[in-house]
């Protein structure tokens, strides 16, 4: 790596300052993001400022109002293990078990999961290939290039790239609250415009600036929460990222669907929410299969695959149908 | 679809020559050409005993075990968190010390495989890997123990996994099947292919314990 300070913040105010003020310095947290990039020269920092000995902001709450309030220092071996979040909301444990290693996540915070950057290889890679996420203006190699790990959903000419967080499709499908403290005080920031789309600018994942720390996310108490699974499609059954992957959640009367929530990975530069087929899955039976698939398919008909990953938009349709359907067993 | 280095620059509009590519390379300076840093002192308790090194803030826990403390039993793989042969306990809990940058373990307690021992015998999963042939060419060793050892302390004190079928019911060390533990362990490779000998140690000693 290359050579950096490090020093310790014990006061989340001054810390916010000190990211404010400079553009070299970066928060570390687990690290297991930001020190691959690091390795793999797609980020220099110069200064490291360690935020895990501020104060406060570890716990994992389940509120009167059944709302769950997350740290953003837990670990995520944490909160897949806690008990409520495993009994209110399944589909958020899920989400993190399904998610690195046993190792990676014992040390991974939850502010940083969601912050984790896109593994498209062209970024990560440091061959010095064109990466508009890596050095901006330089051209997306994948987009004519080797993309069948990349977007089907709101891409641009500029990057194809998917982000990578298992969670953070958990969260949007919860419609989920990210808190954060800046410059200028705290502000909350729902989970559907903490993502962005790459437009011209895909060097920006998500709307936060300089001298923003994410203190904690709030997951509101859902009827939908119980009933509710993470699926994930990858190469191997086992720690990789996804091709494609569902979090559902449902609220459900008999068999009849009463209210659906769906997103998903691996589909769009941010989790990918499937508004038009929850609205088309409302009153319909979950033994009605046909019917299902059909209004799956209403959130695919604007799909734009490219030259290597057509087969995502059949596959992501199967995965939104046996998510539904595990989901809808758990009532 | 299979992927090769050619296609994977063409894709990028490059020529795949040798002098086209060469040109569109950046140089990487290599870490000690850049700029000197200064060492900082950190104190961890290290299998035990409090030690205290002055590493450089990039210094990985990695490095400082084997490289400063020469603790070489913990093995560098990918240095990528990818393969989990560093793996290390700190506070109990499993890490891979490549992600880890030693700095940042000031007063932890950090457990090594050189550790594990007591009193010249060895912890019931080392006895295991001997007894169940766990081990080929044994560089993925250290880190599969060290790995084994904290994940079955993980069931026991009942975290569900991507293996678990309903992870809103209670865990318990006896429903750790040797499905949990393939996917318990699935951070650590062994290109061996050892897998099924590595699962019947865990198991037996799970059960023992």
């Amino acid at each position: 790596m290359h050579a950096f300070t490090l020093s310790r913040a014990a006061d989340a105010g001054k810390a916010i300052a000190t990211h404010g003020s400079d553009p070299g310095v970066d928060f570390i947290a687990g690290g297991t993001d930001l020190l691959g990039l690091m390795k793999d020269r797609a980020t220099l920092p110069g200064r490291l400022l360690d935020i895990n000995a501020l104060p406060g902001m570890t716990a994992i709450e389940v509120r009167s109002d059944g709302s769950l309030r997350i740290g953003a220092l837990a670990r995520m071996s944490d909160v897949a293990a806690h008990p409520a979040v495993r009994q209110r909301f399944p589909v958020v444990s899920e989400s993190l078990l399904f998610a690195a290693s046993g190792q990676l996540r014992n040390m991974a915070s939850i502010g940083g999961n969601i912050m984790q950057r896109t593994r498209c290889a062209y970024f990560r890679d440091g061959d010095g290939l064109p990466c508009n996420k890596r050095q901006p203006g330089s051209g997306c190699s994948a987009l004519h290039g080797l993309n069948r790990g990349h977007a089907i959903f709101g891409w641009s000419e500029s990057c194809v790239a998917t982000h990578p967080s298992d969670f953070a499709v958990a969260l949007a499908a919860l419609d989920a609250t990210i808190h954060v403290r800046g410059l200028r005080g705290d502000r909350a920031i729902a989970f559907s415009d903490f993502h962005r789309l790459p437009g011209d600018t895909p060097e920006k994942d998500n709307v936060l600036g300089r001298g923003d720390l994410i203190v904690g996310v709030e997951v509101p108490a859902r009827i939908e929460g119980r009933a509710s699974h993470y699926l994930k499609v990858r190469d191997r059954q086992s720690y990789e990222f996804a091709l494609v992957s569902t979090a559902a959640a449902v609220a459900i009367d008999g068999r009849t669907l009463q209210s659906v929530r769906l997103a998903m990975g691996g589909v769009a530069h941010r989790p990918w929410r499937l508004v038009a087929t929850e609205a088309a899955l409302h009153g319909l039976s979950l033994d009605d299969e046909p019917r299902l698939k059909a209004a799956i398919a209403t959130s695919f008909t604007d799909a734009r695959p490219l030259a290597h990953n057509a087969f995502k938009v059949e596959l992501a349709q199967r995965c939104v149908l046996r998510a539904l359907q595990t989901a809808g067993a758990r009532v | 679809m299979t992927i090769n280095r050619r296609e994977f620059i063409e894709g990028a509009g490059l020529v795949a020559g040798g002098l086209a590519v060469t040109g569109a390379l950046e140089p990487v300076p290599a870490d000690s050409a850049e700029q000197p840093a200064t060492r900082v002192p950190v104190t961890a308790i290290v299998n035990g005993q409090a030690r205290t090194i002055a590493v450089e803030p990039r210094t990985t826990l990695l490095d400082a075990l084997r490289e400063q403390l020469r603790l070489t039993g913990t093995k560098k793989g990918c240095d990528r968190g990818e393969c989990g042969a560093c793996t290390v306990l700190v506070d109990g809990r499993r890490v891979l010390s490549c992600m880890s940058l030693a700095l940042m373990q000031e007063g932890k307690r950090i457990t090594t495989i050189e550790g594990l021992e007591r009193e010249g015998k060895l912890h019931p999963l080392q006895a295991a890997f001997v007894e169940y042939d766990g081990f080929q060419c044994g560089f993925c060793t250290s880190g599969q123990i060290m790995s084994g050892v904290a994940m079955i302390e993980e069931a026991r004190a009942g975290w569900p996994s991507a293996a678990t079928p309903d992870v809103a019911k209670p865990f318990t060390l006896a429903d750790l099947s040797p499905r949990e533990i393939q996917e318990r362990m699935s951070g650590n490779l062994c290109r061996c292919a050892c897998y099924p000998n590595i699962v019947a140690a865990v198991n037996a000693t799970a059960k023992e314990l």
